[in-house]
Order: structure tokens, then sequence, then C-alpha cells
């Protein structure tokens, strides 16, 4: 507010100066020139009532002359007072108008209201770079999990369309680039709340220098970027950014996964989809022959990841060839003959993956003609066009925003998901088959919510209090007891533990948990709630673990301590 | 600003700054004015005349006006004292504004040496401008 303060107050020095010229000048000739009172004497007008006269005068209020009726000599001066004053009011209220009408000062205006609303968040929130698809959607959900965003985009007109958002408290956002360090600052990188950085624009080159402008400002912090070129991959992965997110390979990987081993990819979709969601169909995407049509990144991706399955692959594209030994068809896909010649007959499913989603939905199409029962795969570039998707019917769509989008709430939300899906990957089908189980039968077929406790003095003080009393330690079924009822179970399943370097996939009840472990679990809302409040509250957590009702008050728990000691030294 | 004499070719030749010229006249005469009418006996109000007062006033109005929208710290300074500056010769012109003239038409000793010391006030705090631009202008290389 500081700076558009001072540049209101440079533009406007010239005329200010002006006016007050003009006002003093004016003042003094008035109060100089003798006038008479009502009886014809002499008098003149003090500084004060000359000072009067002017003000209102020049404001053209006019009160009339007072307090006596002016002589012709001053009505002269009176004149001249006048026009000159309407001059300098003039003057200072164009140089206002002007002023508000000025881009530099409209800029000020706004980056200082940005920098203000930054500067008084009190609550946790992310920093999302690029305002896409993706980025509102990511901006949306934040807002329906409880986290403040702050928002930097270079189009002013996203900006704009995030005003007109529904959001349940407003994200500061502001038009810049936020490849400069200024901004980034502005936009609290460095602020104690400030939980992360969601680089998400569509141009891989400037989402790098986004995060190296964050790695060097901020090393601490999270930062998730999204990127669709390897090679700038290898540099995200060098300075070190918490998550890179490829929605291409992403969606060819879960593909595979699909196809090898359909529980695990339920699982996944799963854990990074919507709280509520239910559990999705099994579908298995059929192995065999499958046609790629567009060989661009997406195709690229695809096409290589049903290669290294296995799977044999034919492309259709008007331009590329492939690097390696594959059926290449030069043309569009969304022509019966060439889809023949790419031999849809046999096909166990097709692609449509190029970055048109007409020629995308045509392919659908023409696919569906001919062959009713193959696998289509659509490929949705634009949000917009959602219902022209849904119509078509395809088994599976891929819509980049979108895996982008509940990829990153799924890591944000929850600290250790990202290495518990990295296990998911790693594990066969019936690990998955195991894992569905085992949350099926406490949390239903609903999608549980998934959070993760840790057992340090910050985030669970009560229990870090509590456990300390207990004499054979801490056990993981401790955690999932009933907060009203010690001796329920709440709908609580744990999935892993995170102890250091270490990491304890799929822990039984009788496991040991220690100070520091970071735990992910899953179970309904409700659950979730209690077990906060049980880590951050000693006296309850006393109950969910001895079963007594602690004492509460200081002095009591101080009267408490000096006579168990009391009966401990006689005993002893 | 508009530049006196701009070369721009060459920033070590004298350049005449009209902003600068215009900024340190109206700081030199605010202090000028100021010490003219602190200056006589404190309390004849024969010594400190009204007319001498007013022009004290504008003046010290302009130089705060000009002081606006510098962000440095000298800048920052040189508009504090200004405005205490100002503030002292408002107090001294309501004192003025109300006080009662004596049988005589005059103002009573008392309350000119009330007005008087108030702007002698300003004129430590106009005192303080002076030596402000001086101290900048000496440290400046150019």
């Amino acid at each position: 507010m500081g700076s558009v303060f001072f540049i209101a107050l440079r533009r406007l020095r010239a005329p200010l100066i002006l006016l007050i010229v003009i006002v003093a000048i004016s003042t003094a000739g008035l109060s100089l020139i003798p006038g008479v009172d009502a009886e014809g004497r002499p008098v003149r007008l003090t500084i004060f009532q000359a000072f009067y006269f002017v003000s209102y005068t020049a404001t053209t209020i006019g009160f009339g002359e007072v307090p006596y009726a002016f002589t012709d000599r001053q009505r002269l001066w009176v004149t001249f007072i006048i026009y000159s004053s309407v001059v300098g009011w003039t003057y200072l209220i164009g140089g206002v108008l002007r002023l508000g009408q000025d881009k530099g000062f409209q800029q000020a205006i706004v980056s200082a209201r940005f920098a203000r609303n930054v500067r008084h968040m009190r609550e946790p929130f992310f920093i999302v770079c690029g305002l896409g698809e993706t980025g509102m959607t990511i901006v949306r959900s934040l807002d329906v999990l409880g986290f403040r965003s702050v928002v930097l985009d270079v189009d002013e007109r996203r900006i704009q369309e995030l005003e007109l958002e529904d959001l349940s408290i407003d994200a500061p956002a502001l038009a810049a680039d936020a490849s400069l360090p200024d901004i980034l600052l502005m936009a609290g990188l460095r602020k104690r709340e400030c939980q992360g950085v969601l680089v998400l624009s569509a141009s891989d080159e400037a989402n790098l220098a986004v995060a190296i402008a964050v790695h060097l400002l901020n090393p601490e912090l999270r930062t998730i970027c999204r990127n669709h070129t390897p090679a700038i991959s290898v540099s995200l992965a060098t300075i070190g950014v918490y998550q890179i997110l490829n929605p291409f390979r992403e969606f060819s990987e879960r593909l595979v996964l699909a196809m090898r081993s359909p529980d695990t990819y339920r699982l996944i979709s799963w854990l990074t989809g919507l709280p509520g969601a239910r559990l999705p169909r099994p579908i298995p995407a059929p192995p065999g022959h499958w046609i790629v049509c567009g060989y661009g990144r997406f195709g690229m991706e695809i096409a290589g990841s049903i290669q290294r399955a296995g799977f044999k692959v034919s492309i259709i594209d008007p331009r590329h060839g492939a690097e390696w030994d594959v059926q290449v068809v030069n043309s569009h896909g969304a022509d019966a003959a060439v889809l023949r010649e790419a031999g849809i007959e046999s096909a166990a499913g097709i692609v449509a993956g190029t970055d048109n989603d007409s020629i995308n939905l045509a392919i659908g199409i023409a696919a569906r003609a001919m062959r009713p029962e193959i696998f289509i795969i659509l490929r949705q570039n634009l949000l917009s066009n959602r219902l022209l998707f849904e119509a078509a019917r395809a088994e599976m769509t891929m819509v980049s925003s979108e895996i982008i989008a509940n990829q990153c709430l799924a890591l944000l939300h929850t600290r250790v998901m990202g290495e518990f899906l990295a296990i998911a990957r790693a594990r066969d089908d019936d690990w998955a088959e195991d894992v569905i189980q085992r949350l099926r039968e406490t949390v239903g077929d609903e999608a549980p919510n998934f959070w993760s406790v840790t057992l340090t003095k910050t985030e669970s003080p009560g229990m870090i209090d509590a456990m300390a009393d207990l004499p054979d330690g801490l056990r993981l079924a401790d955690l999932s007891r009933d907060i009203s009822d010690r001796d329920r179970t709440a709908t609580i399943v744990p999935l892993l533990i995170v102890r250091g370097d270490e990491k304890i996939e799929l822990p039984t009840g009788d496991m040991r948990i220690f100070k520091g472990d970071t735990i992910l679990l899953a179970g309904s809302r409700e659950a979730e709630r209690d077990l906060r409040h049980i880590l951050c509250n000693a006296n309850v957590a006393r109950y969910v673990l001895q079963g007594e009702d602690a004492l509460r008050g200081l002095v009591w728990r101080a009267l408490a301590n000096a006579f168990s000691r009391k009966r401990k030294s006689g005993a002893g | 600003m508009r530049r006196f004499m701009a070369r721009e070719n060459d920033g070590r030749s004298a350049i005449m700054n009209l902003e600068k010229v215009v900024f340190g006249f109206f700081i030199l005469l605010a202090a000028t004015l100021n010490f003219g009418f602190v200056y006589g006996d404190i309390e004849d109000p024969m010594h400190h005349q009204m007319w001498e007062f007013f022009p004290v006033l504008v003046v010290n109005l302009i130089a705060t006006v000009l002081k606006f929208g510098d962000r440095t710290h000298v800048g920052a300074i040189h508009l504090a004292s200004s405005l205490v500056a100002m503030l002292q010769l408002v107090g001294a012109a309501l004192v003025w504004f109300f006080a009662t003239p004596g049988a005589d038409g005059q103002l009573t000793p008392a309350v000119m040496a009330g007005i008087v010391s108030l702007s002698a006030g300003a004129l430590l705090a106009n005192i303080v401008s002076v030596v402000i631009m001086v101290v900048e202008t000496t440290i400046q290389r150019r």
C-alpha cells in the first residue's frame, strides 16, 4: 500500500502546489484590499475571513459576500479568484482522474492488495503457478479440502475468471510472471504457512524456470511440477522437485497396469480419486494388439508403454513415423479404410490420442461402428467437451488436467501418499486385491478418506504426553480405538508406517509405533476427526490408551503426582 | 521536471536540475521566513507581524508538498521534518486565531510569546531540513 500512496503523492505534487499558491495569493489579496462595513466605515477582512471566503468560492459553493457586501475593488479581485481557482481545481481533479486510469497505478494498487492479502494469511496455503484447466480444478479442490491457495498466472483473463469462481474464501491472485523472484516472494514463498508450490502451466520451459526460482529461494519447500518433456524432467529431478507429474506417462503406465494387474489399477485410482467416490468397476483393458492414433507426446508415451508391456502396437499418424519396428499408417484415424489397414478387425483396443478433440471423437465413433466390442480410449483435451466425451461412451477417457489434479491432491492432502503409491505400483495384483478387501471390510464401497498422522510434539501433542505413561509403549491398534468407547474399534485401516527411511506396509495392529513415525491411514471422515482430537488432547488420549478419566487441572495433577510418589517411596 | 542545460552524454559536467533548484529554494525560503518571523523580542507584538506569519505558513506548505513521493530514507526524514514544522505552525495559527486581543487591539504578551515559541519550534524543524539538504548535497559526488 505504501508504494501506491507514494505514487499518488508524487503524481499530484504539481497540481497541489499550484492550488496552494492560488489560494495563498487570493487570500492575501482579499485581506489586503479595504472594504466597508454596514455603516460605510473602512474595514478589512482578517486572514481567516479571507481564507474562508476563498475556500467556499474556489470550490463553487458560494455562500455570498460575508460579513459585509464587497466594494467594486474587492469584487474585481474576487473575479480573479474565481477564474484562477477554477483552473487550479480542474487541474487537481484532472490529475486524480488521470491517476485512476493510469495502467501503472492500477497495477500498483492490484499488487499492493495482493501482497497485503498474502501477508495476512494465517492458514496453510499453496502457491499455484499457472491457472489453466488443471490449476483451476486444483484451486477448487484445495478450497474443498480446506486449504487456501495463492494464484499466479501471466494471463490476466484467467485471473479474472478466478474471481467469478465460487470459492469459500477468495484466493489472492495476481497476473504476473511466476518465475520472477519478487513475485514469488510477494506470493508468500518464504511464509511459514506456505505448504508447497504447484507449478502447473502448460509450458514446460516456464515450469522449469519457476521450479528453479523456487528451489533457490526456498529449498525446503515441496514443489510439484507438471511436465511433458523427458529432457526437462531430468533437470527437474536434479534440482530436487518433490514430484514431477507427467499426465501422459501417468496415464500410459496406468493403462498398462490396467492390462496386467487390474486390481492394482483400481486401488491406485481409488487412492488418487476424490474422497467419496465409489470403487471403480474393474475394467480390464484387454491385452493384445493395440492401435494408437496420433503419435505426438502422448502417443509416444502410450505406444512405448504398451510395447514395453509386451503387446503389439500399430500407429496411425499423418506425419510422424516411429523410431522402432512397428506398423505405421500415415493418415488420420477417422477413416474406415485406414483403420482396417491398421488391423482393427483383430485389435484389442484403440487409443484416439491426437491433440484435437473432434478427430479423437471421430476416431472413436468410426472404431465403434466397425467393431462394437473394441476397447476405446479417448484423449480429451478440453474440459469443456466433457458432455461430448461422455456421450461417446468410451471405455476410458484420458483428461490430462484431471489426472494431474487428482494426483496433486492425493499427494498434498496426505503426506506419505507418494511413498504408498510407489509401493502399490511395485507390488502385484494379489497384494492390491488384499488391500482393497481390507478396506472394503472396514469402510465399505465408498472411497475412504486417506490421511496421515505424525507423532511429533507439534502435530500430536496430546498423544506424545499420554504415551509417556504407557509401560510397554504405544501399539498401532491403540490408534484405532473408538473415542467414546475404547473397547470398540473405529473405522480405521492403517496402510503404511514411515520411520526415517524405513517403510512398513500394511502393518498389523500389535506393531509398536514410536515418536517421529508417520502413519498413513484410511477410514471414514468421522474417524479422522476423532483421531485428530485424540492426538491433540492429552486427556482424551489417556482415556483411549488407559481407560481412565485423567485428572484435568494443574493442581490436581500435581497433587496426584505427589501422592503417588509418596506411595511409591513408602512401598519401596 | 525539465532539466536546464541537460547534456546526456556527459554526466560529470555541471547539470543544473530545475527540480533541485525549486526544491532548495523553497526549503531555504521556509527556513529564512520562519527565522524572520521569530526574530525579535518574544513578547512584543510589534516584532512579529501577521503578514510575516502568513507567507511562512504558505511556503512551508509548499515545501511539504514538494517532499511528497520520495521513497528514500533521506526523503522520509525530509518529509517528517516538514510535517513537524507544519504541525507547529498550524498550532501557532490556531493560538493566534483563538486569542482575544487586549484593550489596545494588540495581542497580550503571553499569547504572543506562545505563538512565537511554537514558530520557533517550527524553525528548528526547518533548520533540520536545511541541514539534511546541505549534507545530502555534499555527499553527492556529482
